[in-house]
């Protein structure tokens, strides 16, 4: 048995904000109690002085295998999120072959299982081979342990297969994901259009070629009556036409990552490729229109697009270089700085986002502290204050703009299923 | 004297001060080249490195005869005749001409922002030689320099910078250049050659090339690629010679004597025409005297030979 003593526990599902000793028995949460008394059998953890919340869910991480093991695997993937404080994560489809068979599903779930650190959820494809024509088989998928379907990476570029995925998910319930993407409109870009990119004289991507497609998908899941998830807006308008939507009761939620809340196209300058990140990094006005977003509801969570990458393909001049960030260990303390430190969110508004909420996205029965659920906890010192350093990162992926960056609130205990599985940064398996 | 920062990667990598101690150097290097032997030992044990990842004449033969004229040992690597061919990364390529002793790295990329690679894997200094759509603070150089020997002070004068600014090195650089000496800068092109927020960049924009001619001291006129046709920038080569193409007859809204430049290698006929280009206006061919000229001053600034170019 294993207890969490004097911590302060912030539970948005049970709107608990308190102090609050937590007992653990094998995999799940026996009791919370205002002061349980400690027996020899128990393991007991002093967690006073810090922030005790239910395991953190990123439904949005590229763990690369099978296909590109050089950049991540399932294993320095899993790793990575027991270190950045996630308890379960969900992973996108492009991987090679594409999830868009049961044969990728389960070997992801097979080899997660064996390895054994947090769940992992995969994402299926919604066409074949992400080819934007056939669907893939959205039941049979499910059956085999898909928890959601997206084209990450792309738009599905034909309205038409769009709106039928759409159709047909919902009678299964099954979520789809939206990377919202005008690719003609993006052309050649690698970064924001505006004064910075013309400065840098790199080609720019206009907030308009992510906000045509948000407003089709909206439009089309408005159509089916569907279900969709916005992956990553970055753009304030982004956030003005989920608003719009969530009022008119389309069924809406929408994510957003720590990179596009905590810089803007200024820190390209310098041309360092760890900036480089599909959607880009935009200005000050949009930041601002994300926490707007967080804080009214309009934005549902946060995720990271964890997307690493090797070295030597980051290592190489701008134009060249792929998109994406390493996320996944850098998110939390990011998050609690400039959202909860900021004083943009509350520390509840912030779990919620973190992790009830990406819970009842995806449909999986976690985000919560109770007695007979599964024991899956994270726990944030919020005086904890470190620089970046990606020396230390589990992942393989080394790609973060956020090196030797002093941030405050780091995750320093996170338990999977009763089991702690990283321990003041250390991650144990 | 000589140049603060380690590299010259963009014109502002300069102060005024340094912009204007090339110039007066520049003119000491004009007469090196008009004598019938053309070199002098200032860079004598000088390793310099043209390394050019596009394909370049002017700029890089102009290089390597400062360089010469200068007495520096230059030797030229293009992108298709070496390993870079083969694959190699652009750090690693840098880090074999370090180990090789190069003093002096002349570098041309297709990617903005490359050379911030080359001069972080590198002590030797780095000059750029175009980046991409970012910036060729050289060609602004020698664009200002020429100007200057014309007009005296570049101080409210009306510079008018016609065409394809979007995808235009030259134009960044020259922006940057000119704004620093107190020029009024114009931009002029259809909008779908003027990049995002160019305002912002502290010129005067306009579609409507009469706007961008009527008083202008000095007209420069861009190079247009005709790919950018086929990616449907502009309809055809045609109505880009109507609409922006310079020709005596618009040329007559500017300045009496307005200078007609152009940075080379020019589409007769499309940007501008025949007769312009060979008018006692144009100073087409004296840019690139003056390009040797900069570069000679360039390379003394940073080369770090000790000499007095008067001797």
């Amino acid at each position: 048995m294993l207890l969490l003593k004097n911590g302060l526990l912030v539970d948005p599902s049970q709107n608990i904000c308190e102090k609050m000793d937590i007992l653990i028995a094998d995999n799940k949460v026996v009791e919370l109690g205002k002061d349980i008394k400690t027996t020899s059998e128990m393991k007991v953890i002093d967690v006073s002085e810090k922030i005790v919340a239910p395991g953190f869910i990123d439904i949005h991480v590229h763990l690369r295998e099978p296909g590109f093991e050089h950049k991540e695997t399932i294993l320095t993937g899993c790793r990575a999120a027991a270190r950045g404080g996630f308890t379960g994560i969900a992973c996108m489809p492009n991987t090679q072959p594409v999830a868009d068979t049961e044969g990728v599903i389960e070997l992801i779930l097979a080899r997660a299982k064996r390895y054994d650190l947090v769940d992992v959820y995969p994402i299926a494809s919604i066409t074949k081979g992400q080819e934007g024509k056939e669907l893939t088989e959205f039941a049979i998928l499910q059956e085999c342990g898909a928890k959601a379907l997206s084209e990450d990476g792309h738009s599905v570029r034909n309205s038409g297969v769009m709106r039928r995925a759409l159709d047909y998910a919902k009678m299964l319930d099954l979520l789809i994901i939206s990377h919202c993407e005008d690719e003609d409109l993006v052309g050649s870009g690698v970064m924001h259009e505006g004064l910075v990119s013309t400065q840098l004289g790199l080609a720019g991507i206009p907030r308009e070629a992510e906000d045509i497609i948000i407003d089709r998908d909206i439009r089309l899941a408005e159509l089916t009556k569907g279900r969709i998830h916005i992956a990553h807006v970055s753009t304030k308008s982004g956030v003005e036409l989920i608003r719009a939507a969530k009022k008119r009761g389309v069924k809406v939620t929408a994510e957003v990552t720590p990179h596009h809340f905590s810089l803007t196209d200024t820190a390209v300058k310098g041309y360092c490729t760890n900036t480089k990140v599909n959607p880009p990094l935009r200005t000050e006005e949009d930041v601002y229109g994300l926490i707007k977003g967080l804080q009214d509801g309009t934005i549902d969570c946060i995720v990271t697009d964890h997307a690493p990458h090797a070295r030597e393909e980051k290592d190489v001049e701008f134009d060249y270089a792929p998109f994406g960030i390493s996320g996944l260990e850098t998110a939390v303390p990011l998050a609690w700085q400039n959202l909860y430190l900021a004083g943009h969110l509350s520390m509840l508004d912030l779990i919620k986002a973190l992790s009830t909420t990406p819970a009842k996205i995806l449909g999986i029965d976690r985000g919560t502290i109770q007695a007979g659920k599964i024991a899956d906890i994270t726990v944030i010192d919020p005086e904890l204050t470190q620089k970046v350093k990606r020396e230390k990162f589990y992942s393989l992926g080394k790609n973060t703009p956020f090196q030797d960056w002093e941030l405050t609130g780091w995750p320093i205990l996170t338990i999977k299923a009763g089991k702690i599985v990283m321990e003041m940064g250390e991650v144990n398996g | 004297m000589g140049i603060k920062s380690k590299d010259l990667i963009s014109l502002s990598d300069l102060s005024v001060e340094e912009i204007k101690e090339i110039f007066i150097n520049a003119k000491a290097m004009k007469e090196i080249i008009r004598r019938e032997i053309k070199k002098v030992p200032t860079l004598r044990g000088k390793a310099i490195i043209n390394l050019f990842y596009e394909n370049s004449t002017r700029t890089r033969s102009s290089f390597e005869l400062a360089g010469k004229y200068m007495g520096a040992d230059v030797i030229n690597i293009s992108a298709s005749t070496s390993s870079v061919a083969k694959g190699e990364s652009l750090w690693d390529t840098a880090r074999t001409i370090e180990r090789m002793g190069a003093d002096v790295v002349i570098m041309r990329h297709p990617a903005s922002g490359a050379h911030h690679i080359l001069a972080k894997a590198i002590k030797a200094r780095v000059i750029n030689a175009g980046d991409g759509t970012h910036e060729h603070p050289t060609q602004a150089l020698l664009d200002m320099f020429t100007m200057l020997e014309h007009l005296g002070t570049l101080s409210g004068k009306k510079i008018a910078i016609i065409g394809d600014v979007l995808h235009s090195r030259v134009a960044r650089s020259n922006i940057l250049g000119l704004n620093a000496l107190g020029a009024e800068v114009w931009v002029c092109g259809p909008p779908t050659l003027l990049p995002a927020k160019v305002e912002k960049l502290g010129v005067k924009v306009t579609w409507d090339m009469k706007k961008a001619l009527a008083g202008a001291d000095v007209v420069m006129v861009l190079r247009i690629q005709l790919e950018r046709q086929k990616k449907g920038l502009f309809p055809s080569t045609r109505e880009y010679a109507k609409l922006y193409g310079l020709n005596q007859e618009k040329l007559k809204l500017a300045q009496e004597n307005a200078l007609v430049m152009h940075p080379g290698p020019m589409n007769r006929g499309i940007e501008i025409t025949a007769e312009v280009a060979e008018s006692s206006q144009s100073v087409i061919e004296e840019q690139v005297t003056n390009g040797v000229a900069i570069r000679m001053a360039l390379l003394y600034a940073m080369g770090g030979g000790k000499f007095n170019v008067t001797a």
